[in-house]
């Protein structure tokens, strides 16, 4: 391996229960320090991968390796790792302070070196004050930075977090969002965190790995699975897209299913190969018919339903061959079409992507 | 407050006390005049003689009596803690591991719970009554049908309320716990000591209660596995009756129920005990 040598590197793993294949031989590799996401839908196989690395799980077959070091089937209490569990499964009859002691006093760390570093933890997730209280007598924020703090102060090489935020209202979680993220930077651990909120996913996360029936579709930063999507799947389910279908003429030319030729570029699908064009509902512009800019490719269609969200208006126009949405941002300027008009669509140049099956 | 807990009105007012007052009527008086007339100076326990208390001095000196109590006492221990922990261990497993013939196990144990006393005692009767043949004439012993036996049907039918009590608790518990603590370094054993059996505690203590008390007041099973001068109290008051009713009967009964009613009042008192301990530390601030 390189000096750099990974946090967590899966090699092929596979998990079986029964005939059902909930992980499909998964390669993986996050660096030490990487704030990375497991996103999918529910039962892609995300929170298996996820147990298996905390030894919740024992993979069916391949390599599990925590810094090199070969961990398949070592049982949970001997891993570098620790989970903050979805809905957070603190010990009810614990307080706050016996909650997050509680992995320390298993590792039999000496009374006051517990006491320092829980201290440490509590401060670290901002509860002072509460050191005594019961899980049921805290807020659900409250019960999320415990788990955080019960996991964190056994500093973990790794840190495996199951939709953490899931159990939390929106605004308590964009901040945890943002706390989570800082948290992350100032502790400098390895975060692997399981999500089915793909803007979760996006807002955090150094790196994606995006997740479908088991298998890894596609891993990248944010803004490579954004604007790169590796197939229809990924395109589909990282924010809204249009799908326009089209067959590959030449490098970087894709002939649209109307006959509009296109430019996009097309990697290492062969002329001839019939593919997907995503074209993003904000990147698209709405103009009336005629208007638009000559010397740029357009769809030609008809505004058949107009969506306002306040700071921007969601126009859905349809082709001739298919419907298509269009996003655009509701400032002074913008051009107040009707239902019923006859517009134009067009795009920046870059704003296509080529995706495969 | 809310129009559904406000005070009833009117006529549905008058018929609700009524009901209570009846049904107060109906559970206390018999335990009120049960007691009374055990400071009854007559030997027929319900015509009033006057005040005495020669019926609870004749319990004290009363030998048989006394027997038949510690016997009941013993039984009803041995019972409970055997049941209790072969109850808990198989509410455990049901709970927690899927194997081959669980379902059966699970139909099985439910079992002592439906089935008639009546049949339960005489299939105990023959049961050891066999068992004892075989065992003395392989080893040549000469055992008798005793407090041992008797034991041993407690066991077998507090096995199944225990484990029923248990699994409720079980089943309201959070799996994930177990897991978060074998996460945080416990094996298998700590997680079970410091997570699982404090939160089944309650459940335990409660299948406790009810083993002891189910053991207690058994007549029939008890009466078809004892055997000569092996009688527990109920089974002894229930012979006192048929040779004539006297206030003893009372003052025993009357025994009994107090000490019935302090083992409740007890585990109430504890239980209010924790909960108040809890309350108070949270307003206790940092350490």
């Amino acid at each position: 391996m390189t000096d750099t040598e990974a946090a967590v590197s899966l090699g092929g793993i596979t998990k079986r229960f029964g005939d059902v294949t909930a992980v499909d031989a998964i390669d993986l590799e996050i660096a030490d320090g990487e704030f990375f996401a497991l996103l999918g839908p529910s039962g892609c196989g995300k929170t298996t991968t996820l147990r298996m690395i905390a030894g919740l799980d024992f993979p069916t077959q391949g390599s599990l390796r925590i810094f090199g070091e070969e961990v398949g089937t070592l049982p949970p209490n001997k891993r570098p790792v620790n989970t903050v569990f979805q809905n957070y499964a603190l010990f009810p009859h614990m307080s706050v302070v016996q909650n997050v002691a509680f992995g320390l006093k298993m590792k039999k760390v000496p009374k006051a070196e517990i006491g320092d570093r829980v201290a440490e933890a509590i401060r670290l997730v901002h509860l002072e004050g509460m050191e005594q209280r019961k899980p049921d007598q805290l807020s659900g924020g409250q019960q999320q930075r415990v788990a955080l703090a019960r996991a964190l102060v056994n500093s973990p090489k790794v840190l495996l977090l199951d939709e953490p935020l899931g159990a939390l209202d929106l605004k308590l979680r964009q901040e945890m969002q943002r706390e989570l993220k800082v948290l992350q930077r100032e502790v400098g651990i390895t975060f692997v965190f399981v999500t089915h909120d793909q803007e979760e996913a996006l807002t955090m996360s150094d790196r994606i790995g995006v997740m479908n029936e088991g298998r890894l579709l596609q891993i990248g930063t944010p803004r490579e699975i954004y604007e790169h999507p590796a197939n229809r799947f990924v395109a589909d389910f990282i924010g809204q897209t249009n799908l326009l279908e089209g067959t590959v003429e030449a490098t970087d030319l894709v002939c649209l299913a109307n006959g509009v030729r296109v430019e996009a570029p097309t990697r290492r699908a062969t002329p001839g190969t019939a593919v997907s064009v995503s074209l993003r509902p904000e990147s698209a512009t709405l103009h009336r018919r005629g208007n638009s800019p000559v010397d740029v490719p357009c769809l030609d269609g008809e505004l058949t339903a107009i969506t306002y969200l306040g700071n921007a208006l969601v126009s859905t126009v349809a082709l001739d061959w298919m419907t298509v949405e269009v996003r655009m941002e509701n400032r002074a300027d913008l051009d107040h079409l009707t239902v019923g008009a006859a517009v134009s669509i067009t795009w920046a140049a870059g704003a296509l992507a080529v995706v495969g099956d | 407050m809310t129009a559904t807990t406000a005070s009833p009105r009117g006529l549905t007012r008058v018929v609700l006390s009524a009901n209570v007052a009846v049904v107060f009527l109906f559970f206390y008086a018999p335990i009120a005049l049960l007691t009374v007339f055990s400071f009854s100076n007559d030997r027929n326990p319900s015509r009033w003689g006057g005040f005495t208390l020669d019926w609870y001095r004749e319990f004290g000196e009363s030998q048989s009596l006394q027997d038949a109590l510690r016997r009941s006492l013993w039984v009803a221990l041995w019972s409970t803690i055997v049941s209790v922990i072969l109850g808990t261990s198989s509410a455990l497993a049901l709970e927690r591991f899927r194997f081959r013939g669980r379902r059966v196990f699970d139909a099985l144990l439910y079992l002592p719970i439906i089935i008639p006393d009546v049949t339960m005692g005489i299939m105990m009767l023959i049961f050891f009554g066999d068992a004892i043949e075989l065992v003395n004439d392989i080893f040549g012993t000469s055992y008798t049908k005793g407090i041992a036996t008797i034991t041993l049907a407690h066991i077998a039918f507090n096995i199944s309320f225990v484990s029923v009590v248990v699994r409720a608790r079980l089943a309201g518990m959070d799996q994930r716990m177990e897991e978060a603590a074998r996460d945080l370094y416990a094996s298998r054993t700590q997680a079970f000591r410091h997570v699982t059996l404090p939160q089944i505690m309650p459940g335990i203590a409660g299948g406790a209660l009810l083993a002891v008390t189910i053991s207690l007041d058994d007549v029939v099973v008890t009466q078809f596995s004892s055997g000569p001068g092996a009688t527990t109290l109920p089974v002894f008051v229930f012979s006192l009756i048929r040779k004539g009713v006297t206030p003893l009967i009372n003052a025993t009964s009357v025994i009994m129920l107090t000490a019935s009613v302090l083992l409740v009042l007890l585990s109430i008192l504890t239980e209010g005990l924790r909960g108040n301990e809890s309350t108070t530390t949270t307003t206790g601030g940092t350490p």
